[in-house]
């Protein structure tokens, strides 16, 4: 789709052009070249010595047990994260689709958490947990659960997975709305004449049909999860205990900037690049399918 | 509704008021822990109703009195720090992003469709994965701990640049035609012809990328080293690195209730446009 009707000048459109272009070089194409370049050098840390070392850095990557043990977090922080996320959400969005009255101010009141830093959703978590001072870890404790997410990874990893959810259940919320009003009722009533009952009508035609919608927000919650949850992570565990909920991105921040190994950081940086772009092939993928559909 | 199923309506309104109240019982927890003193949230558990230090402990916070170990600066300057970045992320971002889009689809000139890809492309590098190069980028422009440092790196945005893209496209020929054969320039279309047409899509934009710019988290805590550069969500990630039991709970809780106010008043007023801009800009 192309304009027939243009306007014309030799260097207007550049100078039109010419911020977002300096930005983007910039701040994304020149740094990105750099994380590439990085990645087969290494240098010490003082940035004294720079030596050309080919895979070396990948190859130490592949045989890091941490960074492997970091995929591993990684894999079952985004996955708890997605179905969690997407499970409660897809419930409270067929429910609030049902009622009449008060639809509204159930949407207004559920919403709202999409607009809390991931940061803040990170220290209100840890405050409730907070193994001293923590409301619900207080009630945990007397139901006889000895909660203490500074010691036990697995706490750690369930207090990160909550306040993850927590955030994106807006989200997800809204989306499943949208996708379940777009349905043809009549669909539905034809179902409900032929005797199908609420349970069944939803397994057998809303759940189908909503499938494009389970699909996409599938792959954009396992980005938030994979990118957008450095913030909840480092606010309420700092990747502890030990390296129990330290994901990807927060290794690459950590391994570059604490530990300043800069061509190992670098060479995560890569590996997480192409993360990104199979993720957003994924994504693009779907969505021409869904212009079809 | 299809059927009358009272049993049914009756559970929705249950599962949705349950949803509801977990949903805001962290939100009520900081706004209680907010109204107590230090002492009363550290006697474990701590009271569930609100106490009465409402105005003490939000003094502190903006003032910066309190918060024993960590961040001391005071909370009335972060969250100008976060409300500068926030407007200057999302007007900076909605402005270039219409410019670019004008020129690609309203002008012929050589390399059109690489600069697109190119600003299209940049959706697959998000700061994660490019942390350590941008930081010395912006380190050598002498960008650190300045309003430049915080923003520019985060305006350009291939999201706004498709959208707006998408949107001029379905603009009708004749207004083009019309506007220059009343002698119009481009620049006189651009401003009295497609920015009043893109209105609502500039609003949508608008909440979903001035929420983006206040929740910034990594990048700011890259490139702010000092107190009065801190943006309000990294100054309560620094008050909490004290410890446990030396933390000051109420001041802490106090701020995190400033720096959700700004955003969610945004989502819960402009909430029609923040919907159309989440769908819009996923697309």
């Amino acid at each position: 789709m192309e304009k027939r009707v243009v306007f014309r000048s030799r260097w207007l459109p550049w100078v039109l052009i010419a911020p977002q272009v300096f930005i983007i070089v910039a701040f994304f194409f020149w740094p990105a070249a750099q994380a590439l370049l990085q990645s087969v050098q290494q240098s010490d840390a003082f940035g004294t010595s720079v030596e050309w070392v080919g895979l070396e850095n990948f190859i130490n990557l592949w045989n890091d047990e941490t960074y492997l043990a970091s995929f591993y977090t990684t894999a079952i922080f985004s996955v708890s994260v997605a179905v969690a996320g997407i499970s409660l959400s897809l419930m409270l969005a067929v429910f609030a689709d049902r009622v009449v009255k008060g639809a509204l101010i159930y949407k207004t009141l559920l919403i709202w958490p999409y607009a809390v830093a991931p940061a803040v959703a990170g220290v209100l978590w840890l405050f409730m947990f907070a193994p001293s001072v923590g409301v619900v870890s207080y009630g945990l404790r007397a139901m006889g659960v000895d909660w203490n997410h500074l010691l036990n990874g697995t706490h750690a990893m369930t207090l990160v997975v909550m306040a993850a959810v927590w955030k994106q259940i807006s989200y997800n919320f809204l989306f499943f709305l949208a996708g379940l009003q777009s349905i043809p009722k009549s669909l539905i009533e034809a179902a409900a004449i032929d005797g199908a009952r609420p349970w069944r009508r939803f397994w057998t035609i809303v759940f189908p049909l909503l499938s494009p919608t389970t699909f996409f927000l599938l792959v954009i919650n396992i980005v938030y999860a994979f990118f957008d949850t450095f913030a909840i992570i480092d606010a309420a565990t700092q990747g502890g205990p030990g390296k129990d909920t330290a994901i990807l991105v927060y290794k690459v921040y950590y391994d570059g900037f604490k530990a300043m190994d800069l061509g190992g950081s670098a060479a995560q940086s890569v590996v997480l690049m192409v993360i990104v772009v199979v993720l957003t092939v994924v994504q693009f993928r779907f969505v021409e399918k869904k212009v079809n559909y | 509704m299809v059927e009358r199923r009272p049993l049914l309506n009756a559970l929705s309104h249950v599962v949705l008021i349950l949803g509801v109240l977990i949903v805001a019982f962290p939100l009520y927890l900081t706004f209680v822990a907010s109204t107590q003193t230090s002492q009363a949230i550290m006697q474990a558990p701590m009271s569930l109703l609100p106490g009465d230090q409402l105005i003490e402990n939000y003094s502190a916070a903006l003032m910066g009195k309190g918060a024993g170990a960590g961040a001391k600066a005071p909370v009335a300057r972060m969250m100008t720090v976060s409300l500068i970045s926030a407007l200057i992320i999302s007007l900076g971002k909605i402005l270039i992003s219409l410019l670019s889009a004008f020129a690609i689809v309203y002008f012929r000139f050589p390399y059109r469709m690489f600069v697109f890809w190119s600003i299209f492309i940049t959706l697959m590098l998000p700061v994660e994965v490019r942390i350590g190069p941008t930081y010395k980028v912006v380190a050598d422009f002498g960008m650190l701990d300045s309003y430049a440092g915080l923003t520019i790196p985060l305006i350009a945005s291939a999201t706004a640049t498709f959208l707006f893209r998408q949107f001029f496209l379905t603009v009708p020929e004749e207004l083009v035609e019309a506007a220059r054969i009343d002698g119009a320039g481009p620049m006189r279309f651009f401003k009295d012809v497609l920015l009043p047409l893109s209105a609502t899509s500039i609003a949508a934009l608008f909440v979903i990328q001035f929420i983006y710019g206040w929740n910034q988290y990594l990048w700011p805590l890259l490139v702010t080293t000092n107190e009065n550069m801190y943006p309000v969500v990294i100054g309560i990630k620094r008050m909490i690195s004290g410890g446990d039991s030396e933390m000051q709970w109420n001041i802490v809780m106090a701020t995190a209730m400033l720096a959700m106010i700004p955003p969610a008043l945004v989502v819960i007023l402009m909430q029609k446009w923040f919907v159309k801009g989440l769908v819009d800009t996923e697309k």
